[in-house]
């Protein structure tokens, strides 16, 4: 986000002071992430003023019950919605930085215990998505990369292709078919140890494989027809270290801006795979925070999300540097 | 490039084709009454009579799968015609207008595309409540602010080309340079994306109905369809199968048609 990578022409001029330009770049982006923040924080606060009628009702009304209009003063007085606008935001943002959401009004449990709880499950959950779709992906970008034309290669093309066409909850269904019902080899749903993980993390993991597969092999198609692929291969390497020491370090830099929104895919992946697999996680929590219309619940995940989506997105920037040192702060928008 | 030669891309044509007779006319199609109940034949694996068996009330799966087409491509196509609009809309004030109005509808959609369109559809559905039509507004605003940058960028791209400033110094008015030259030579690549996007909105808006935020009952789409076969999916496979294979067949269906357009352009 915000980066780009400079013009060949520019990079001379760069060079006499590269290594304090690299650091304003990293302590501006490091800096940038703030207002990202401050907006998931306001997005968070506006939902529950955005719900058509009154959300103090709608929250009251579950299973069909009349609240009382003294339960409702009392929550409408519980969640400050009985205080000026603005007075509200402020206190809001008050109390959140300091990580208070207030009490979820189905559980009366301080949302940061209801939310601290579901991180554990959530966070395994993406961190074996995200080895797997890495691992897939690029294993599956080189082997393509290293085919020649013919029936084998054409399996290799579209099989990215189907993996980002299944839904979610198709392939949870399918591997709970194959690998729990009929091999017995995983537990079909809860289990929140290394067996119970298998399954769900292939199936959040199988999308963003294929995305990556996609575009690092189109990356290594480009970087193959480069001169300096002709010199390796004429020094006498061989076909796998020139591509993996030369084409691949040269071909990366599109996956790795890819891995950004590749997190945010797995959590979302993550909301359908938690229903079927019937983990404990953030997404379950997510579906039933809105079924419930429990929207304290609600704004700490969105808030949660935010930080989440700009900190791995501020390493995705960083880790940018590191792979290609030319990149510098552009101007936003102008990437 | 004719037709015979390229066979996903006539497969692609079948599909479509498939859909739309679907769509139009099921009870051509179907066999049976979606909702006609058959207690002789309950839980009836495919075969001759039932082509995707039955389910636990003896209703023909192959009957519902064709009855929910409709509802499920409404919500997809309707969800993408929506970011269509409201991206065209916002990106062609933004890259038109620049200024405050640019920076404003610009960090608008930074902070939509903090979140996966899943996500922020699930957040849209929370705040509207769940039925089809929320599902595909809440799709449809999750996809926009893709298609508004889009959109912005052919602007400023378009701007500067000469003929645009040709336009601009024989005294055409700006509404009808942005009519007239910028919008018919923005619309191609922004049509290749709305079809890639229509095969995500399939996705998306699938998994909403699968989670219990679509349709009510006894209204059906193929989400709702894989979502009721789940209680038998150790028993019935094809409850589960067939509603989800005809997702992926249209979803594949949109990416083909995507790749063949992108291919003829360059």
């Amino acid at each position: 986000m915000g980066s780009a990578v400079t013009a060949p022409g520019k990079r001379d001029s760069a060079f006499p002071n590269f290594r304090t330009r690299t650091w304003n770049y990293a302590a501006r982006r490091t800096l940038a992430i703030l207002p990202v923040v401050l907006a998931a924080l306001t997005v968070a606060f506006a939902v529950i003023h955005l719900v058509p009628g009154d959300p103090v009702q709608m929250m009251l009304s579950i299973g069909g019950s009349v609240p009382s209009p003294g339960q409702e003063q009392a929550l409408r007085h519980q969640l400050g919605l009985d205080q000026p606008l603005a007075q509200q935001y402020l206190s809001y943002l008050w109390h959140a930085v300091r990580g208070d959401f207030g009490r979820s009004i189905v559980t009366g449990e301080p949302v940061s215990q209801v939310i601290g709880a579901a991180i554990p499950a959530s966070a395994a959950l993406a961190g074996a998505g995200f080895g797997i779709a890495v691992v897939l992906g690029f294993a599956a970008a080189l082997l393509t990369t290293r085919l020649r034309p013919g029936p084998a290669r054409t399996v290799f093309d579209a099989l990215p292709v189907f993996a980002m066409s299944m839904p979610g909850y198709w392939v949870a269904i399918l591997l709970i078919q194959v690998f729990s019902f009929d091999l017995g080899l995983f537990p079909a749903t809860g289990g929140n140890g290394a067996a119970g993980l298998v399954l769900p993390a292939i199936t959040v993991a199988l999308p963003p494989a294929g995305v990556i597969a996609q575009v690092l092999a189109n990356a290594l198609e480009a970087a193959r027809l480069e001169p300096y692929v002709f010199t390796a291969q004429a020094k006498g390497a061989s076909p796998w270290r020139v591509l993996v020491r030369h084409a691949l370090r040269n071909a990366v830099v599109p996956t790795v801006t890819l891995l950004g929104t590749t997190v945010g895919n797995l959590l979302a992946a993550s909301v359908v795979a938690e229903t079927v697999f019937a983990r404990q996680g953030l997404g379950r929590l997510t579906v039933t925070a809105i079924t419930d219309h429990d929207f304290p619940v609600l704004q700490g995940i969105v808030v949660l999300l935010g930080v989440v989506y700009v900190l791995v997105n501020l390493v995705v920037d960083l880790l940018h540097l590191w792979v290609d040192p030319r990149v510098t702060m552009a101007r936003r928008g102008e990437r | 490039m004719t037709l015979p030669r390229r066979p996903g891309l006539l497969l692609a044509v079948l599909t479509v084709l498939a859909l739309a007779v679907c769509v139009l006319m099921p009870d051509v199609v179907a066999p049976h009454p979606p909702d006609a109940i058959d207690p002789a034949a309950i839980l009836r694996p495919p075969g001759a009579g039932h082509l995707f068996g039955t389910d636990q009330l003896g209703r023909d799966l192959f009957s519902r799968v064709v009855h929910s087409a409709r509802a499920a491509l409404l919500v997809a196509v309707g969800a993408i015609a929506l970011s269509l609009a409201g991206g065209a809309v916002v990106g062609l004030a933004s890259g038109f207008a620049g200024g405050w109005l640019d920076g404003l509808f610009m960090r608008a959609a930074d902070v939509l595309l903090t979140f996966p369109p899943l996500l922020l559809a699930l957040g849209v559905v929370a705040v509207l409540g769940s039925s089809a039509t929320n599902v595909a507004v809440a799709v449809g605003f999750a996809n926009l602010a893709p298609f508004a940058r889009l959109v912005r960028a052919q602007v400023l791209h378009l701007r500067g080309r000469p003929y645009v400033h040709a336009a601009t110094l024989s005294g055409v008015s700006p509404p009808a340079i942005l009519f007239r030259h910028i919008v018919p030579n923005a619309a191609e690549p922004v049509v290749v994306v709305a079809l890639v996007s229509l095969g995500a909105a399939m996705l998306a808006s699938s998994s909403l109905s699968f989670l219990g935020f679509g349709p009510r009952p006894p209204a059906t789409d193929w989400g709702t369809l894989a979502a009721a076969g789940r209680d038998y999916l150790g028993s019935a496979w094809w409850l589960t199968t067939f509603p989800s294979l005809a997702v992926v067949v249209t979803v594949l269906a949109a990416t083909t048609f995507a790749r063949a357009l992108r291919k003829g352009r360059s």
